[in-house]
């Protein structure tokens, strides 16, 4: 790999001062960014560790609505056994379990998991086309080995997916993002945080250059007793979602009161379902609802040669998923 | 044939612990690449990005002027290696194919070829000196998919890859019953943990040590002393641990040469570790194979005509072949039997045996076909394999030295609990999740080689026994241990079995599963004649167990050796050796997601006595993990657009973690065949694999009722 200069300040306002210098990128957990910088896919000329930053606290907030704050350096283990998450919000936790392997949860960080970049092989391997990795080359996997790729919200000049599991569940749970930059603070909705590559595969998301994720905030809710994470994969553990559901069920007396669905594996964000929420609502929590939603779920959905399958493994992951959720599997 | 001990004694049946376990524990066991050498260097690839054509230019002045850099060595200077000369042009390997030669010319002939190696001061110097090397190309056509190419399939040369016929095999289409199916076997890459390495030392200018990741210590050292034209004496190869290799470490590659002739250029020791992305294309890999089975059989399940077609993958400029249809030939008592093997080459690096090799991925087509054939007759399939049970070869007609498959198969049924497999497939469910069960067999031959062994009784009380076989992981040291400590009589704590040294007596490469009989007979006959020459020193009346120690020092004897080679016995043609496995699995199958989890094996082994069973049953037990990748999980995929790997780490490429795997039983008929060797022992690497991935195919057949030919069964090709 390339050498680069390495720095680790101890205040957040360095942090941002370094940042706008073009080739500084930020390093923390580095489960992805070092082994992207050895297959020479990204090359900085400087990272910024921001391990020192008093950046890993998770904490519930009183305010109009009572939310967790979990900090952008919390670990992803520590995260997945916090009591307070455990209770609260159980699908966060069943979620980041369900990702990596138990060494690589006690490295990477939670604003790192929300940072990290496509597994698509297109764009670590820097003999291939890509358009994320090198705008304008094309996109390998457009007409070559799709069957991990996205079913939903991709163009043309990319088709990869988001590769992130605690990203999913913090899709259907309504997080937002806390960044901080020369501007200041502001809050980014998490469904906004993440983008879709239309033109711009190169963009993962709307984070600006001279920003640091320092918080991200979820409102508690009523969900925490039917809400399921499901991933299928390849194998048990240690593997990227071909498809994966976040869902969340309040159910009030057999019927369900609200629901939140996001789904991963499908496409170059966390993909909620806002339609099949609304399709829920006021409706019985049972096998019967759930296996009506599966065709509205996957409206304006397209495959190809080799990822059609996840049309058909979307909705019956979906199905399953709610009827864990409503404790009917 | 004398000898015949009983295989219930102690030593085996309880068996001690690995010799080796503490020091792989602890971390003390040194593998090849840790046996760092003052002032060394590093070697770092440049490899193609093209999948043919030839250089027309490449830059390395970057690399040169990179910090740290030694030398770039490409094709425009790399020096003729002595051994290379066998025709006119260096370029071109002996007729009839052989291994690609590294920086000898222009041409590419696969994608992730070395192009270029950096030397430097660093490995991380190297590795970014390499990566600023700029080639250009020339691009021919190429075609990396064998499916493509089987226009160009041909019948390989070689006596057991000649057509073979018994009987009228077109017979199976005037059967009461037919069956006719496909089945496809995928590359599978071999990606043991520890990644292909070498240290090359040259301590002279006709003398060179070499640390290299080997199954074959005396293989290597005869590669490297004729690519180099050195006597193989002043060729020292040194292997003492192997982590796994699975057959990637049969053969001395390309890259071991090259590191060697780096090492002399920038005359300092030279360390070279492949990545594990070369771990795809550069040490070969399970070739894609295509196979038809075509059966006929009575309404009550008697065979009546088989005939197995298989062509596999081979490269574009050598010739690999392995044994895919040879089992179809003699595990059936079928009169009319027909096998067709061809291979088909690829613009990709060379295959080369990949544990179980060409058996494992025959037995999946084979044992699949035959549980098919048993759900058409409506009938057990093991009831259907009893009724074609072959109690003598039918390929040769010899008498089977022994054989218990028939046991085997009753000791696992009972186990895994086959009297709860459904008969009708996709009616058992537990928990929402669909049950079945299958089984599938697999065999090997019962091979057994020459080796030489020096036993030394040494003035402490310690026997040391000493000879050049590797072990890549399988427990040899512990056998071979074992083995001595039942014909020495002594404690095994009071053994040292040292291997991996080419200077030590000679024994095969390890693969094959031969290497127990091989060396075990060594170890057993010189262990013998050691105690015979230690009752002739004493002279009438030596106990039977004297006090070594107070012998050697009686006659003022630094230590007592002998060194012994063993062979196989003429007897032994006699017979047909084999030895057997029979896996039987449990699995769960989501009826809604397709994800199948195996829930349960049992897997048995009938191959002889067991000389150590807590290192046997390992074994065992890692075949089984392995056929349950094969059968689930294990692919190379090859985006044909480019010819290059699109899932070239272990990300990509699935292999089983602790998750995938359920409790392993492993059963030993342990009953001796003293035919193949004097302890009855026989190999079982390769069993413990071959029939898996039909096990576990056919269980998923029983529990959904869908059946799938091409391996991996991932969840795609079993959702609703």
């Amino acid at each position: 790999m390339k050498q680069f200069q390495y720095v680790r300040p101890t205040s957040q306002q360095s942090v941002i001062d370094a940042l706008t210098k073009p080739g500084t990128k930020i390093i923390a957990g580095g489960s992805n960014l070092v082994d992207l910088m050895k297959h020479g896919v990204m090359s900085p000329d400087k990272l910024v560790d921001i391990n020192k930053l008093p950046l890993r606290d998770i904490s519930s907030i009183m305010g109009n609505v009572r939310t967790i704050a979990i900090g952008a350096l919390a670990l992803n283990s520590q995260v997945a056994e916090h009591a307070m998450i455990k209770e609260r919000l159980p699908l966060l936790s069943q979620a980041l379990n369900a990702g990596a392997s138990a060494q690589l949860r006690n490295m990477a960080t939670v604003g790192g998991n929300l940072m990290q970049r496509t597994r698509c092989p297109y764009f670590y391997d820097t003999a291939l086309p890509c358009n994320k990795r090198n705008p304008g080359s094309g996109c390998g996997a457009l007409e070559g080995f799709n069957r991990m790729h996205a079913i939903f919200g991709q163009s043309e000049k990319c088709i990869a997916v988001h590769p992130s599991d605690m990203a999913v569940a913090l899709a259907a749970l309504d997080a937002t993002v806390e960044v901080v930059g020369k501007k200041g603070r502001r809050y980014i909705a998490f469904k906004d945080f993440h983008r879709l590559p239309g033109d711009h595969p190169e963009l993962d998301n709307t984070l600006a250059k001279d920003e640091l994720i320092t918080n991200v905030i979820v409102p508690e809710n009523n969900f925490a007793k039917n809400s399921y994470y499901l991933k299928v994969r390849d194998r048990a553990s240690y593997a990227f979602a071909l498809v994966s559901a976040a869902v969340a069920l309040d159910i009030d007396n057999g019927r369900i009161q609200d629901a939140r669905i996001a789904m991963g594996g499908v496409a170059h964000k966390p993909w909620r379902f806002y339609e099949v929420e609304k399709a829920l609502k006021g409706k019985p929590a049972s096998t019967e609802t759930f296996e009506q939603i599966g065709e509205l779920a996957m409206q304006g959905a397209k495959a190809y040669k080799e990822n059609a399958f996840k049309l058909k493994l979307t909705p019956a992951t979906l199905v399953e998923a709610l009827k864990h959720a409503a404790r009917i599997a | 044939m004398k000898q015949q001990q009983d295989p219930n004694k102690a030593a085996y049946t309880e068996g001690i612990s690995r010799v080796d376990g503490r020091l792989k524990v602890t971390g003390a066991a040194k593998y090849s690449a840790e046996y760092n050498q003052g002032n060394m260097a590093y070697a770092v690839f440049a490899n193609s990005t093209i999948t043919k054509g030839t250089i027309k230019a490449i830059d390395t002045k970057a690399a040169e002027r990179a910090p740290g850099v030694l030398k770039v060595i490409t094709y425009q200077n790399a020096p003729e290696l002595p051994g290379y000369q066998t025709g006119k042009d260096p370029s071109k390997p002996p007729a009839g194919g052989g291994p690609l030669r590294l920086f000898v010319d222009n041409t590419v002939k696969y994608n992730g070829q070395p192009v270029a190696m950096v030397v430097a001061d660093s490995f991380e110097r190297a590795t970014y000196a390499a990566s600023l090397i700029k080639a250009t190309y020339a691009e021919e056509s190429f075609q990396t998919d064998v499916t493509k190419n089987l226009d160009k399939a041909r019948r390989p040369g070689g006596v057991r890859t000649e057509d073979y016929k018994r009987g009228n095999p077109d017979e199976w289409k005037n059967a009461e019953v037919k069956f006719e199916a496909e089945y496809v076997v995928p590359i599978e890459v071999h990606n043991p943990m520890e990644l292909h390495a070498i240290i090359a030392n040259w301590t002279a200018d006709d003398k060179v040590e070499v640390y290299a990741k080997t199954q074959g210590v005396k293989s290597t050292q005869n590669a490297i002393a004729q690519a180099f034209k050195l006597p193989k004496e002043n060729v020292q190869v040194t292997t003492k641990f192997v982590g796994g290799a699975f057959g990637n470490a049969l053969r001395t590659w390309p890259h071991e040469t090259a590191a060697v002739m780096a090492a002399k250029l920038v005359k300092r020791p030279l360390k070279l570790v492949l990545t594990r992305e070369m771990q795809f294309n550069s040490v070969g890999y399970r070739p894609h194979t295509l196979q038809k089975i075509s059966i006929g059989a009575t309404k009550d399940g008697k065979l009546t005509g088989l005939i197995h077609e298989a062509t596999g993958q081979t490269s574009s400029f050598e010739e690999f072949t392995e044994g895919t249809v040879n089992m179809s030939r003699f595990m059936y008592a079928c009169p009319n039997v027909g096998t067709i093997y061809k291979v088909a080459p690829t613009d990709t690096n060379t295959p080369t045996w990949m544990r179980g090799p060409g058996e494992a991925t025959g037995a999946f087509a084979l044992e699949s076909a035959i549980d098919e054939l048993a759900h058409q007759l409506d009938m057990d399939p093991i009831e259907l394999r009893l009724r074609n049970y072959a109690e003598t070869d039918p390929e040769n007609g010899k008498p089977f030295s022994t054989k218990f498959l028939k046991e085997a198969y009753e000791m696992g049924a009972d186990k895994i609990g086959w009297k709860n497999r459904p008969s009708k497939p996709g009616t058992l469910k537990e928990d929402g999740w669909l049950v079945g069960y299958g089984m599938g067999s697999g065999v090997f031959g019962a091979h057994r080689g020459s080796a030489t062994v020096k036993a030394t009784m040494q003035a402490n009380g310690t026997l040391l026994l000493q000879t050049a076989v590797t072990d890549i992981g399988v427990g040899t040291g512990t056998a071979m241990t074992a083995i001595a400590s039942e014909a020495f009589g002594i404690p095994s704590e009071r053994i040292k079995f040292e291997l991996g040294d080419s200077s030590l007596p000679p024994s095969p490469t390890q693969g094959g599963s031969a290497i127990t009989a091989t060396v075990g007979s060594a170890v057993h006959d010189a262990c013998l004649a050691l105690k015979e020459k230690f009752q002739q020193l004493i002279g009438n009346g030596g106990a039977d167990q004297p006090d070594y120690v107070k012998v050697l020092k009686d006659k003022g004897l630094p230590q007592l050796d002998v060194t012994i080679t063993s062979s196989p016995s003429s007897e032994a043609r006699k017979y047909s050796s084999y030895s057997y496995s029979v896996h039987f699995v449990q699995v769960k199958v989501h009826p809604a997601t397709g994800v199948t989890r195996v829930t349960k094996v049992v897997s048995v082994a009938d191959s002889g006595k067991i000389a150590s069973p807590k290192t046997a049953r390992s074994q065992i037990v890692g075949g089984a993990i392995g056929g349950i990748g094969m059968a689930l999980m294990e692919e190379g995929v090859i985006d044909h657009r480019y010819g290059r790997y699109v899932n070239a780490d272990l990300a990509g490429y699935h292999v089983p973690v602790h998750a995938d795997i359920p409790q392993i039983d492993t059963i030993f008929v342990n009953k001796p065949d003293f035919v193949v060797d004097p302890m009855g022992v026989k190999g079982m690497g390769e069993i413990a694999l071959i029939g898996m991935s039909a096990a576990v195919a056919n269980a998923i057949f029983n529990a959904t009722g869908k059946r799938v030919r091409e391996l991996p069964i991932t969840p795609d090709k079993l959702m609703a």
